[in-house]
């Protein structure tokens, strides 16, 4: 009987609501249809576009991630204690990563700790020799190269990177291993007499680590020279200036946004990288992923694992943003 | 400091394309030089490889009678003033004008003081702070010009540095820039393809056609006594009468054409039976009003009039659906014309040139 009395005040209240509601649609399709962005492409585009965003943004970049900062404050609890007293917000998670067991000798926790940093310190380095390493490439190819030229030179660094990361990661442990390439030429030449262990030393990971970002950092840096007017490196040469300063006055300054760009990908996604270190780190050493890797899936610790991840994103944030703030680089331009 | 310029037989090729063929000629110190040509007639490739962005393939340029076959552009006596300017956008407008100087070690306190009198001697004082982005086309042309000056060059190149702005700035920073030739005393080759500025600008002029150059002297030179039909075509207006030649006296010749026979100058001394080119220019083109049998007298039939102000254009039926332009003063004395009238004009054997014949420069 209560049913159909739901049922009666529904329809009720729906008769009621409809002609109001009505004319707030109308009122409402008035203002979306005045929005210029609307008028530009259309309802059916706009709303596209919207949505697609929309749910890019919400629901595959904020909600899990937001998802996985929840966790990084919760203990390690089996599924039946979920949701149960023992299931509080807690700082043991980032605590651990400093201070480590609290029964500990040493204070600070500097197993996780020094891998933590080498993994920041070598991306910097990885960085910056990809900097050194793409910026005369780029250059060429932008204000030198002419045509046919330039397209090869483009192709030629393209094409490797259509082979997958796993095998160019193997293909890096055969030219780096004790009796891999470098060493079969270097004792060959008879500079040494034994292969020395370039993968112990890391020399193959770090190699590995510049070469698997290195497209990253030529196009940002390629398009931003490329827009150069060549004239202006002319006439800071016909002005008597050396290479060197027509570099640093004109070319890098212009280029500043492309820079930019280029080295916070690569910074990012060495700090992030997983397979590289995997294959090509040495057997005594860990990339700080590596540590992320074993908490989620042999330590089965999702709330430490996410706590230490999250210690990675907000350090690379960080120490990305302080440095484009000492450049003096604007957070838009690295979008140009 | 100043120096002159010489291009000894310079040939400069790109692969199978010769853009400069044996030019041979000598700027002096303190000139004010120009070449003068359409576009791609090689007036730009003899800039750069007088500022040293390229060597000639044969030949020698010389600076101050340096040879300067391999010395870059950074390492001349010379400061090029690009087409667009190339001004650096990122810096201000002082540190534009003290590049040069920067880059010669000078220090921060003497570079702006140096600035400073360049911003004045260019009509910029009080601009030094700003964005190059901030001025003006002319400002930013006078910037330009600062900053080429900054670096004491002995001699100034300029590529075409007005073609971007309106024409009355234009023809004021023609002036401007003659008036700073002066004061600074410094050789200036400039590049043009507007025959306007070269006039009003240069000391000497360096006509140049597909790589030739065709003739070297001054403005009134070359518009009275232009060397091949090139020069007189493509400087100033002028109408050509085509024909062979039927006699020659002393300095004059005949030439039979379409119209009649008509006497100019042999200045080329050419023969009886060559095929020849007679020129008039429009302005030395009278009305024959009387019907009298007078010497250089066509009778044509009137297509339209132009009127500009000053002047007043008349257009004939020439040959081969080519216009004969005669330019009358308005002054009030001459007849209107309708359309379909016949009329008689005139000039004076004197202010004809007979050339050779030779390709014209394309209108």
């Amino acid at each position: 009987m209560n049913d159909y009395i739901g049922i009666f005040l529904a329809v009720l209240l729906a008769l009621l609501v409809a002609p109001h509601a009505q004319r707030r649609a109308d009122v409402t399709w008035d203002a979306v249809s005045r929005i210029k962005f609307v008028q530009r492409n259309g309802v059916a585009l706009s709303t596209y576009l919207i949505l697609a965003v929309l749910i890019w943004v919400v629901f595959m970049i904020i909600l899990p991630q937001l998802y996985m900062v929840n966790f990084s404050f919760r203990h390690n609890l089996p599924l039946a204690d979920v949701g149960g007293p023992k299931d509080t917000l807690t700082l043991d998670n980032y605590r651990y990563l400093l201070f480590g067991r609290e029964n500990d000798e040493e204070l600070l926790n500097w197993l996780h700790l020094k891998i933590f940093f080498k993994t920041i310190g070598v991306s910097v380095l990885v960085t910056i020799a990809d900097f050194a390493i793409c910026y005369p490439i780029a250059y060429y190819m932008a204000q030198v190269a002419r045509g046919g030229g330039a397209r090869l030179l483009v192709l030629c660094l393209i094409i490797p990177f259509w082979v997958n990361e796993i095998l160019r990661a193997f293909a890096f442990r055969i030219l780096f291993g004790t009796s891999g390439v470098i060493n079969a030429v270097l004792i060959g030449l008879g500079i040494t007499d034994q292969g020395i262990d370039f993968l112990r030393a890391d020399v193959g990971l770090y190699a590995g680590l510049t070469y698997a970002y290195i497209l990253l950092m030529i196009f940002p840096l390629y398009n931003a020279i490329e827009s150069l007017d060549h004239n202006q490196i002319e006439a800071a040469r016909d002005l008597g200036s050396s290479w060197l300063r027509i570099h640093r006055r004109v070319v890098m300054p212009h280029a500043k946004p492309g820079i930019a760009s280029g080295c916070t990908m690569v910074f990012m996604l060495v700090a992030g990288a997983l397979a590289a270190p995997q294959i090509l780190g040495g057997p005594s050493s860990l990339w700080f992923t590596q540590v992320i890797y074993q908490w989620f899936f042999t330590g089965l610790n999702w709330p430490q694992g996410s706590a230490y991840a999250f210690v990675l994103l907000a350090t690379s944030i960080v120490f990305v943003m302080s440095v484009m703030r000492v450049f003096k680089v604007r957070f838009g331009e690295i979008a140009k | 400091m100043s120096a002159d310029v010489e291009l000894d037989h310079v040939t400069i090729r790109f692969g199978d394309f010769t853009a400069v063929d044996d030019a041979n000629l000598r700027i002096e110190e303190g000139e004010f030089f120009s070449f003068l040509g359409p576009s791609g007639c090689g007036k730009t490739t003899i800039l750069r490889a007088i500022s040293g962005f390229l060597d000639p393939t044969e030949g020698e340029v010389r600076i101050g009678g340096r040879n300067m076959f391999g010395i870059g552009p950074n390492k001349r006596p010379t400061a090029l003033i690009f087409q667009n300017l190339a001004l650096f956008p990122l810096m201000s407008v002082a540190d534009n004008i003290a590049f040069g100087l920067e880059v010669r070690g000078v220090s921060k306190y003497e570079r702006r003081k140096r600035a400073d009198e360049l911003l004045s001697l260019t009509a910029l004082t009080g601009q030094g702070d700003k964005l190059v982005s901030a001025l003006s086309g002319g400002q930013r042309q006078r910037v330009a010009i600062a900053r080429a000056l900054a670096v004491e060059p002995e001699v100034l190149l300029l590529d075409e540095p007005l073609s971007a702005l309106d024409l009355k700035l234009r023809q004021h920073m023609r002036t401007e820039l003659r008036a700073i030739q002066r004061r600074v005393g410094i050789t200036f080759i400039y590049i043009t393809h507007d025959q306007g500025e070269a006039l009003t600008m240069s000391d000497r002029i360096a006509v140049m056609s597909q790589g030739v150059i065709q003739q070297i002297s001054t403005g009134a030179d070359i518009y009275d006594n232009p060397a091949t039909p090139f020069v007189a075509s493509f400087v100033g207006e002028n109408n050509p009468f085509f024909g062979s030649i039927t006699n020659v006296d002393d300095d004059y010749a005949v030439i039979d054409t379409r119209f009649g026979a008509l006497r100019g100058r042999n200045d080329g001394g050419l023969r009886p039976g060559n095929e020849a080119v007679l020129f008039i220019r429009p302005e030395s083109l009278t009305l024959a009003d009387d019907a009298g049998d007078r010497e250089n007298t066509i009778e044509s039939i009137v297509l339209n009039e132009a009127f500009e102000g000053a002047v007043r254009h008349i257009y004939f039926r020439g040959e081969n659906g080519k216009n004969i332009t005669l330019s009358v003063t308005h002054d009030g004395t001459a007849r209107s014309f309708a359309e379909g009238d016949t009329a008689r004009i005139a000039f004076p054997p004197a202010r004809a040139v007979v050339l050779p014949r030779g390709p014209l420069a394309d209108e």
